[in-house]
């Protein structure tokens, strides 16, 4: 059973990922996820100091408006101070993670939190943290549960909103002249990005998370031309790399996040080579041919 | 005061090697890092810094000890490799460079976790330690390692020194370099290693995550001081250098707190600070001039619309209420005010009780701004043959920013009109 509860925990955090990343890949902000994955690390602290606790509401509530601030600084910093973006990035997250590690390190004694787990979680510990009912049955792991309602929130907001979010990725021009708020869809997903990363860092770490928002919908970007398509393969994708993952961790007896990602780069290295529409092995034949 | 003392007289021995390893390391990352700020890949680095951990792990495992030398070799290939893939993906594929950095990173991070863990079940005694490359060790330098950071420093320095000149033309303009026939594929070989070997021996004192920073953000400073690339580099070296310096000296009076953590919060607040104040590229200066201009143009066409107002009553030092110039033009009444008075204090208007009048100079600076105003919708009309009605706004624009010397060319080469498109007659 315990199998069973690590690889659909794995399931769920890399189909949540894997759908956001779509969307962020496409409007070239694969950096600023991966940025925004290390500076919620302050957002969750604080949120462990206010509340005393890991529940999870009040840490992706925290995460989520630090999310917003990286994302509006790295902004911020573009446009107002005119630094070039990919050095926005570099300098808004790496300050954030660095108040982050302080934080840890200044409440050490009040804080339950390692810079390891931070890294790269423990999913092998989700099946332990039952939720119990009353008269003791048990229900499903909490990581589950929350990684449950992460999921059915992105597929409503994208189910309902599909349009603004892919117009706006797409063509901005064309979605300002079509009266679509740029700025508002751009912070929802950032905001979207980041909750899911706090809700995920318990059981892959806010830096593996980044593998798994970026790695299954570059696969599918390789894959398909049709970003319905793209959605759909790179929630496949997620999914394999978190089963396969998870035997290939056990058979190493190592992190079981970390051989997730691992899978997720052997995807796609896959697809790089063999796709059909896009492989080397196809490019290389079509020259050969002609 | 006694800790300053104590800290700054580094008789502890501990305190020497901490300080000056952090002091090495994050000068001399910062001027390998300028190059890649200034080559816009400035998330290189922490590309790079993510995947040398699986190199480390394979030195590691392939030699079962912590001899640095192997490690230092496996994190030089597995960087190395991260770089050519990235480059590889870019170019051989439709997938961008932004997607292609994370992808690279994750993956040979990933993968390194995966080894690290391994290692770590695998019971080998020796293995303690090897995390020190993840999150960094600064504050428990020791001699040895103070060596190499100062082997691996004094070549990077070295190296920047001798091919500054080869390696800012590759920076700033590849194709010229190739075209002047220098070595650009093995100046590039060169300026990659030195960038690795940057985050190998950097990312003991920082960890993998905050490398970036030492890095990129010492340039991202220096850029905001000055526009010449020599002075850029010495002021990058000289943030780096002091912020190695202060997270030694914080670490040192409080014991629990990291000292990477700490270099990166200083260099981070330096670069918060330049960005707000540093003079011309700054945010409050931009802020300031935009306002100044903002101040000026109001102004202008406040004394434009009495000189207008002047016109149409054929006596331009009438003396006028606000309100009459708000009926012309819509302005914000306490904007409005505070135009009149700046301009009664430049000399441009007198103000009687309430009314105000164009003085002589007012007249003159307000005729110039109609003029040019004319003059420029002329100039649309005959010469770039836009329709007489499209002209206004963009005349309304350049009125305040054209220079006498444009001025006079335009009077010439409409050889003094007498009047605009719209049949108004053009002042001189």
């Amino acid at each position: 059973m315990n199998d069973f509860w690590i690889i659909l925990t794995g399931s769920l955090v890399a189909i949540s990922c894997a759908l956001l990343g779509c969307f962020l890949i496409l409007r070239r902000m694969a950096l600023v996820g991966d940025a925004i994955s290390h500076a919620v690390l302050p957002g969750i602290v604080l949120a462990f100091l206010f509340s005393g606790s890991r529940d999870s509401l009040t840490m992706v509530i925290g995460a989520g408006l630090l999310g917003l601030i990286t994302t509006f600084l790295i902004e911020f910093f573009h446009k107002k101070a005119k630094l070039q973006s990919d050095a926005a990035i570099g300098v808004t997250f790496t300050w954030l993670f660095a108040i982050g590690v302080v934080l840890i390190s200044l409440f050490a004694g009040k804080v339950d939190l390692d810079q390891d787990c931070v890294l790269y979680g423990e999913i092998a510990y989700t099946p332990l943290d039952m939720i119990i009912l009353e008269g003791g049955y048990l229900l499903a792991p909490k990581a589950i549960v929350v990684m449950s309602c992460v999921l059915i929130s992105i597929l409503l907001v994208i189910y309902f909103f599909y349009k603004e979010l892919l117009v706006t990725s797409f063509d901005p021009g064309y979605a300002t002249a079509l009266g679509f708020s740029t700025a508002f869809w751009h912070y929802l997903l950032m905001g979207m990005v980041s909750a899911t990363t706090v809700a995920s860092f318990e059981s892959v770490g806010a830096i593996l998370v980044v593998a798994l928002l970026i790695v299954p919908p570059a696969t599918a970007y390789l894959l398909t031309d049709n970003f319905k398509r793209m959605l759909l393969i790179s929630s496949g994708v997620g999914v394999v790399a978190s089963a396969s993952g998870y035997y290939l961790a056990v058979w190493m007896d190592g992190s079981i996040a970390a051989a997730i990602a691992t899978m997720c780069g052997l995807l796609f290295a896959l697809a790089f080579v063999f796709s059909p529409t896009h492989g080397i092995l196809k490019r290389k034949l079509v020259r050969a041919i002609n | 005061m006694s800790n300053f003392t104590d800290f700054f007289s580094f008789s502890d021995p501990n305190v020497r090697y901490v300080t000056a390893g952090a002091v090495l390391i994050t000068a001399s990352s910062a001027l390998v890092g300028s190059f890649t700020f200034l080559n816009k890949k400035s998330l290189i680095g922490d590309a790079i810094a993510h995947a040398v951990l699986p190199g480390i792990c394979l030195g590691f495992l392939l030699s079962g000890t912590k001899n640095p030398l192997y490690l230092i070799a496996g994190a030089f290939i597995t960087g190395w490799l991260s770089l050519y893939a990235i480059q590889y993906i870019i170019a051989k594929s439709r997938i961008k460079e932004d997607t292609a950095i994370g992808l690279i990173l994750s993956v040979f991070f990933g993968f390194g976790i995966l080894l690290l863990t391994y290692i770590q079940k695998s019971g080998n005694a020796n293995q303690s330690g090897l995390d020190h490359f993840i999150f960094g060790k600064a504050a428990s330098l020791v001699g040895a390692d103070l060596i190499t950071f100062s082997i691996v420093s004094i070549l990077l320095i070295t190296f920047t020194l001798l091919f500054f000149k080869e390696f800012k033309l590759l920076v700033f303009d590849r194709n010229y370099a190739v075209a002047l026939g220098l070595p650009v594929k093995r100046l590039e070989l060169l300026l990659t290693s030195m960038i690795v070997l940057a985050v190998v021996v950097g990312i003991q004192a920082v960890g993998v995550v905050l490398m970036a920073a030492v890095l990129i953000t010492p340039a991202a400073v220096a850029r905001f001081w000055t526009n010449s690339i020599r002075i850029m580099f010495i002021i990058a070296a000289l943030v780096g250098a002091f912020s190695g310096l202060a997270g030694a000296y914080i670490s040192y009076t409080a014991p629990s707190m990291p000292t990477g953590p700490w270099i990166v919060i200083v260099v981070s607040t330096l670069a918060l600070l330049s960005f707000m104040i540093a003079p011309k590229k700054g945010i409050l200066n931009r802020y300031f001039k935009q306002r100044r201009f903002r101040r000026t143009i109001q102004d202008e066409n406040v004394l434009k619309v009495l000189y207008q107002l002047g016109e149409s009553s054929k006596n331009f030092f009438v003396q006028r209420y606000a309100d009459e110039i708000i009926r012309k033009r819509s302005f914000d009444k306490k904007g409005l005010h505070r135009s009149i008075q700046r301009l009664c204090s430049q000399g441009y208007l007198e103000k009687i009780g309430k009314l105000c009048v164009l003085t002589q100079e007012g007249k003159t600076r307000a005729q110039r701004i109609v003029k040019i105003h004319r003059l420029w919708e002329l100039y649309l009309t005959t010469h770039v043959h836009i329709a007489p009605d499209h002209v206004h706004e963009d005349a309304d624009t350049i009125e305040h920013f054209l220079t006498p010397e444009l001025e006079a060319d335009l009077e010439q080469i409409l050889n003094y009109p007498v009047v605009d498109p719209h049949k108004t007659k053009i002042p001189y």
